[in-house]
């Protein structure tokens, strides 16, 4: 017989594995999907998880994806934390992609040491900026930041298709929907001669670690801490709640905004109509998967990461579709939801003998 | 210039059109909110119901099996959110956000296959009647059925929340979990036949779409409309009747888009497109203001976990 018992206390233990089940779980789900699809389960799975970093191509292609799911997911961390609920991390990143771009622009054919830095200051405060939009209506107008943040990422991606056909356009570039090149001064330097792997990778590490140091040493993550664990104990501790919303909404945007930086300065170089993959979505899981822990995100992105990868090379190889990714994600997700029951409860197993 | 009195009448039939996907979804998932779930998976369930509806069309070619598998598919999937956030207690907005990322992932997935097929013609009613009227013709006549339940719905919505005794124990267990359950009311239970009713509509929506509204199969095709759906229901104060005008806002500013690029207005293309989306924020902000209104119309127990205590 089984019976389901409540803990006492959350496991804090199970709190770290829970993830590790997640993954695993989703791994047998996805062996169970290809079988129905007609794939031999392992070696799909190969494909999609093995093949893609095999060699230092692939883990370099590894590190390029995680950097703006890193980089995204430990913004969003400050704001689930602080139970804000930002989804238009993608509409932010788009808007800090316009920004730094446009910037960029301006030094078309210029050199300089000081360009680089502009641009991506430049990334970092329009996707500020953007992410300010739901937070003032959240705080002053009492408006549903959700919707509010995700309305705005289809308002974003519309805004980015006027410029790059529009008045941005490349003069010589036969009427593509893409920008010029940017000048190299504006671009990430690349880490590794033949590798497409960049300067990003450290603005995602600094992030990590300025985020670390705000949850654990600071006041201010301990205030974020407890409003997210109980709203009424912050108003009666007197926190700031207006002021710390619009704060994690600034962090969050700063970080969506330097991973479209990341991206437009670092592997694309111009600007054109697909700069993220929806990067902006997955990196809520990635937040998730991560346990909102700076070490954890690390982690997650990293396995994330895969998924388009395994993506791309299962299309390539075995003529797998390419949103078996996405697919993939969204099990990662709920399987970690589902196994958070472990953390509140417990299931005993009652031989019959008794 | 004369204008035709009847292409007005077109004009706003066509505006009811694009508003049906919306009056579906959001009549759905009012009922689902107003027993205490917020199911953020519409998007999701949504392009579940279009790809199933369209892929079932072409390969049974029985149009009822279509749109009642589509109807079903809504329910499947929405049986995952369920079963998570009912069964398991887990959080509702990350549970909807997974439902939804995994919904466009196996709509794209499955319909692979059906991308450039042609659609099949849907019967439409009183055909025959549209020239007998002028204006009112094009607007009441020749249309799907589907186009005459969505109308119908918020009607029916309205009533059964307010008349009838299943609706008010919806309403009990959105309001109060806790009574409800002392009265005896299997709070649980309730919670999930929401969701799945929920997931039915959404899946009629998805499946308007693909087979009705414009009959094809095409990637992310819902373009969020499953999120516009979830903002109407903000909009409407939770009253079903309010959805009715507010879906026709919505399929206002769609329509009126395409027109305004047909007479040839200088204004960016993508700004037009994007009207819509401005527009629910700048609603959602008038509508939210008055947060005492707000807090009264709201289910009290929204997206929050009920879990009983044995």
């Amino acid at each position: 017989m089984i019976k389901i018992v409540k803990r006492d206390q959350p496991s804090r233990a199970i709190f770290f594995f829970t993830p590790v089940l997640a993954i695993f779980l989703t791994l047998v789900a996805g062996g169970l999907i290809f079988f129905i699809l007609g794939f031999k389960p392992f070696e799909a799975l190969k494909f999609f998880f093995i093949v893609p970093i095999a060699d230092k191509y692939g883990f370099s292609e590894l590190l390029l994806k995680a950097t703006p799911l890193c980089l995204i997911a430990i913004g969003l961390s400050f704001c689930f934390k602080s139970n804000n609920w930002n989804i238009g991390a993608e509409g932010q990143l788009t808007f800090g992609a316009i920004v730094s771009g446009g910037v960029a622009l301006l030094f078309y054919e210029q050199e300089g040491f000081y360009i680089l830095p502009t641009v991506i200051l430049a990334g970092a405060i329009g996707g500020m900026l953007y992410a300010s939009i739901p937070a003032i209506l959240k705080t002053y107008f009492n408006t549903n930041e959700i919707l509010v943040s995700l309305m705005l990422v289809y308002v974003s991606k519309l805004i980015l298709d006027y410029l790059v056909v529009g008045p941005w356009s490349n003069p010589e570039g036969f009427n593509f929907p893409e920008t010029r090149q940017f000048s190299d001064s504006a671009k990430l330097p690349l880490l590794f001669e033949g590798l497409r792997i960049h300067a990003g990778i450290f603005l995602a590490l600094a992030a990590v670690v300025i985020s670390w140091f705000v949850f654990y040493k600071t006041y201010l993550g301990f205030q974020m801490k407890v409003s997210g664990f109980s709203l009424k104990t912050a108003r009666y501790a007197g926190y700031k709640g207006k002021k710390m919303i619009i704060l994690v909404f600034l962090i969050s945007g700063a970080c969506a905004g330097l991973a479209g930086v990341g991206e437009i300065t670092g592997p694309i170089g111009q600007l054109h109509r697909e700069i993220s993959p929806d990067y902006g979505f997955t990196a809520i899981i990635v937040a998730f998967l991560g346990r909102l822990h700076p070490v954890g995100i690390i982690f997650a992105s990293l396995v994330v990461a895969i998924t388009y990868l395994g993506a791309e090379t299962a299309q390539i190889f075995m003529q797998i579709p390419k949103y078996t990714g996405q697919v993939f994600q969204g099990m990662i997700l709920f399987f970690l939801l589902a196994s958070d029951y472990l953390l509140f409860f417990k299931i005993k197993f009652i031989g019959s003998k008794k | 210039m004369i204008i035709d009195i009847n292409f007005i009448g077109l004009i706003i039939a066509s505006i009811m059109a694009s508003a049906v996907p919306l009056i579906l979804a959001s009549c759905g998932e009012l009922i689902t909110e107003r027993s205490g779930v917020l199911n953020l998976g519409v998007e999701g369930m949504m392009i579940i119901g279009a790809i199933s509806g369209f892929a079932l069309m072409t390969v049974t070619g029985s149009l009822i099996i279509a749109v009642f598998g589509a109807m079903l598919a809504g329910v499947l999937i929405s049986t995952i959110f369920a079963f998570l956030t009912q069964t398991l207690i887990t959080n509702h907005v990350a549970t909807g956000l997974a439902l939804t990322i995994f919904g466009i992932g196996i709509s794209a997935m499955i319909g692979k296959n059906f991308v450039g097929i042609p659609g099949k013609e849907f019967p439409v009613l009183f055909e025959g009647l549209k020239d007998t009227i002028p204006l009112l013709g094009p607007i009441l006549f020749g249309h799907s059925i589907v186009f005459y339940f969505a109308f119908a719905l918020p009607f029916i919505t309205s009533y059964f929340l307010k008349k009838t005794k299943i609706g008010l124990i919806v309403r009990a267990v959105g309001d109060s979990p806790e009574s409800a359950s002392n009265q005896g009311i299997n709070v649980r239970l309730v919670r999930y036949a929401c969701i799945l009713y929920g997931g039915a509509m959404s899946g009629l929506a998805g499946a308007y779409l693909s087979m009705i509204y414009t009959p094809q199969w095409i990637e992310n095709m819902t373009g969020g409309r499953g999120w516009i759906a979830l903002a109407l229901v903000v909009f409407s104060t939770w009253n079903p009747i309010k959805i009715l005008i507010g879906a026709m806002i919505f399929g206002g500013l769609t329509i009126i888009q395409f027109h305004m690029q047909a007479i040839g207005v200088r204004i960016p293309v993508q700004f037009l497109t994007a009207l819509p989306y401005i527009v629910t924020i700048i609603v959602l902000v008038v509508i939210s203001r008055d947060s005492r209104k707000i807090r009264l119309s709201t289910p009290s127990s929204l997206g929050k976990s009920f879990h009983k205590d044995n």
